[in-house]
């Protein structure tokens, strides 16, 4: 069995992937129970099998090129280790796509908190990937561990948006800054990192409005927008989270990408897991930007929030298959 | 402008065949490759790319093809015609009442702008239909939704009507109708709060809220950014609900959008408008066919072809083309070609109409009245210096002859010998175009391609070569 069932020797990861299995259980059974079908069908390995798997990860929207790159990857491991079962096969997808996320390194779902500073967190993304609502369930996760948060509304062009922080923020018991709607996000920054200091905040949690990335004057704004923070607070914002909807397709990438150069992105967040989307395209994030995953959205409720665990995503995924 | 990497890669491997005199089966399966990648990375459902591209491929390899004159144009026509296919052929409108009320209920999944869009509706039919809209909250989820709603209302003094998030929608839809009836208003539009389709209790809602309203247009919401899911969101939703058609939202964004061909393909729903921006007033009626053409980037190459086989002798355009290719570009074809234009049309329309061309020629400024002075200017050349380009570059004095020959100024005449130069530049640019996105074995593959055209245009079959 491998690597796959050391990932799980801990009873506390099981249990905390149940969640995970209960919250993709719909993404399982759209695609990987095919997976199952698959394998357990085919008579051999050949190039329709592997056809048939490029397909079945395309579908779970993992990004074209990554898929090639994986499948192709895969046919080579069959090669090199003369594997001859399509039943095989199962182990080694999974171990591989461990690998492909991982790549040997330590890869953290911790934000960078710190305890006797000022942590900044600015959290970014496309118009309705769920940015607000992340802020609010990342929100009470700090203040359970007893944190002093504060949250800022920085956007101020959506109607209603600061409106919905707040209401947020009175939910989960976290101070709250805003100026009237319409004002420039940046000197809300400034004030709101002012506030902080002056009320002995831990964690400021920035929302920002949501932008479509080819709009080069709103990413000039949150490029400012950054500019203004790391001015004001030394090495800030501490994290930048891109939040991406796991409905989103390839067009993930180029959000991921441009993202990337406005604002250095140190983190995804992947919100609505719970419907049928795979959200697999964070894979291709990871695979071609190196940006880890930091949390996924698995529901709608408060603590609906999970830290981004690898092994429990690809348990969620193919638990089905064993 | 969205779809543009998706009408590149189309566009790379048509070219491919575009150039072609005769096609294999191999080119065909080359190309159906090509196009099968691009759509998926467009998002297109994996399902409709297969079927897709297996009719394409049936049609182009059927034997009215390979016989054919032209084969490559008419592959690009059967491209261009499926995609229609799949994405309708005709506008397709609201059903409005004209006396009483007009119901329309938005559905969609959480983020995917039906409050926005809402408002944006009320915009539009209120300006285009002159109707008296009533934006309804029905949203009692989502903190602060009913404020985004009165807030959008507030912006364009369109009544909205709540009852804050302590009353079930089914209530609030009831009252809400009563009110619009007291209130004047013909037009109700009623905004649900974002749901997963695969959320029981809350699609149950969905179909309560439907069928107290008795909505004349249940439109599902979608995001253009959406991947492979959109089939299952939008069949789910579909078979619910009865959905009469679909918004396509944040469509001036940079995805491909290849959600709509799923949508289209998969549940026949009729795509009736798309959101182009965040302003109220970016509401646009989608039109399937512009949008297929423009998926492609295609049908403006179809208006070409068409225009350039009515007024142009192929043998001329051939050797044109060839010349322009190979770089061998002289005074001569240049005055050949400015003929053709002006036959053809505007001279700027006409650079619009080539791939490649709008691109490579911005900042490139075309003048309508240039012609006549630049073809004065060649009319003033000796024949030696019309063939070889260089003694005109080289030699002050035969530009100064020039200049005063054709009563322009040297400068004009060096600004002649610029865009020569340039246009030769841009040619070779074309004929190899964009080889990072091709990989090693299509670029040789290309350029193969462009050297046995250049043989081909003194053989026998030289009549075959088309752009």
């Amino acid at each position: 069995m491998g690597v796959f069932r050391n990932l799980f020797k801990s009873k506390a990861k099981r249990v905390n992937a149940q969640k995970y299995r209960l919250g993709m259980s719909r993404t399982r059974a759209g695609v990987f129970s095919n997976l199952k079908l698959l394998l357990e069908t085919s008579q051999i390995i050949n190039d329709d099998l592997f056809d048939e798997l490029e397909e079945l990860f395309i579908m779970a929207d993992i990004g074209v090129d990554t898929v090639i790159k994986f499948v192709n990857h895969l046919r080579d491991t069959v090669q090199l280790n003369n594997i001859s079962s399509p039943r095989d096969l199962k182990e080694i997808i999974i171990e591989e796509m461990f690998k492909l996320y991982v790549k040997d390194e330590i890869v953290s779902s911790n934000l960078d908190i710190q305890k006797d500073r000022l942590n900044i967190v600015l959290f970014v993304g496309v118009n309705g990937a769920g940015k607000t609502t992340t802020i609010g369930k990342v929100a009470n996760e700090y203040i359970s561990k007893g944190k002093k948060v504060l949250m800022v509304a920085g956007d101020t062009f959506r109607a209603g948006a600061i409106n919905q922080l707040k209401i947020w923020s009175e939910k989960v018991n976290a101070s709250f800054y805003a100026k009237e709607a319409g004002s420039d996000p940046s000197s809300v920054m400034f004030d709101a990192i002012k506030y902080a200091r002056e009320n002995d905040i831990e964690i400021i949690l920035c929302d920002t409005a949501g932008r479509l990335q080819n709009k080069v004057n709103l990413m000039k704004e949150l490029g400012k927008i950054s500019k203004v923070i790391t001015r004001e607070c030394e090495g800030a914002p501490h994290e930048t989270l891109l939040v991406v909807d796991a409905t989103t397709g390839q067009n993930g990438l180029s959000q991921a990408k441009i993202f990337n150069e406005v604002t250095n992105i140190t983190g995804i967040v992947l919100t609505k897991l719970d419907g049928t989307a795979k959200g697999g395209i964070v894979l291709a994030i990871k695979d071609e930007l190196n940006i880890p995953i930091k949390y996924v959205g698995l529901g709608e409720k408060i603590d609906d929030l999970e830290h981004f665990d690898i092994e429990e995503y690809i348990y969620g995924m193919f638990s089905d298959i064993f | 402008m969205a779809f543009d990497n998706l009408s590149d890669r189309l566009q790379m491997s048509l070219r491919r065949v575009t150039g072609k005199g005769r096609l294999t089966e191999k080119d065909i399966e080359e190309m159906m490759r090509e196009v099968r990648l691009s759509l998926l990375e467009a998002d297109v459902n994996f399902k409709v790319v297969k079927e897709f591209t297996k009719v394409v491929k049936e049609q182009a390899m059927g034997e009215r093809i390979l016989k054919g004159l032209n084969p490559g144009q008419q592959v690009v026509k059967i491209v261009h015609d499926e995609l229609k296919n799949i994405m309708g052929e005709k506008v397709a409108p609201l059903t409005l009442n004209m006396i009483g009320i007009t119901k329309i209920m938005m559905v969609g999944l959480q983020g995917s702008g039906k409050t926005t869009t809402s408002g944006k509706l009320a915009y539009f039919l209120r300006k285009n239909n002159n109707l008296k809209p009533l934006l309804v909250a029905l949203d009692i989820y989502r903190p602060a939704a009913i404020e985004q709603l009165k807030t959008i209302g507030a912006q364009l003094n369109v009544d909205v009507f709540e009852m804050g998030i302590f009353e079930k929608p089914q209530t609030i839809i009831k009252k809400a109708f009563e009110f619009a009836v007291a209130n004047g208003n013909n037009l109700i539009i009623a905004d649900t709060a974002g749901r997963l389709h695969i959320d029981e209790p809350m699609m149950q809602e969905l179909i309560d809220i439907r069928d107290i309203l008795k909505p004349e247009e249940i439109l599902l919401n979608l995001d253009a950014m959406t991947g492979q899911d959109a089939v299952n969101v939008a069949s789910s939703f579909h078979s619910a609900l009865h959905v009469t058609g679909a918004i396509l939202t944040k469509l001036d964004g940079d995805t491909r959008g290849g959600a709509a061909l799923s949508l289209r393909q998969v549940t026949n729903i009729a795509i009736k408008f798309m959101g182009m921006g965040e302003k109220l007033d970016q509401l646009e009626v989608f039109h399937p066919d512009r949008m297929a053409s423009r998926i492609l980037g295609m049908g403006d190459v179809l208006t070409l072809v068409d225009k350039v086989t009515e007024n142009i002798d192929e043998d001329d355009m051939m050797n044109l083309m060839e010349k322009m290719m190979s770089g061998k570009y002289n005074y001569n074809d240049f005055l050949k070609q400015l003929k053709m234009l002006k036959r053809m049309g505007s001279l700027g329309g006409m650079m619009k109409l080539i791939p490649g061309m709008n691109k490579a020629m911005k900042g490139a400024n075309i003048d309508e009245k240039q012609t006549v002075y630049i073809k004065a200017i060649i009319q003033s050349m000796t024949k030696a210096e019309r063939k070889n380009p260089k003694l005109i570059s080289r030699s002050s004095s035969r530009r100064r002859r020039v200049a005063k020959g054709s009563g322009r100024s040297v400068s004009d005449v060096n600004k002649l010998i610029q865009s020569l130069e340039q246009q030769t530049q841009m040619m070779k640019k074309m004929s190899s175009m964009d080889p990072s996105k091709m990989n090693s074995a299509n670029t040789l593959g290309a350029m193969r391609n462009t050297k046995t055209k250049q043989k081909k245009g003194k053989g026998k079959n030289k009549s075959r070569f088309r752009y």
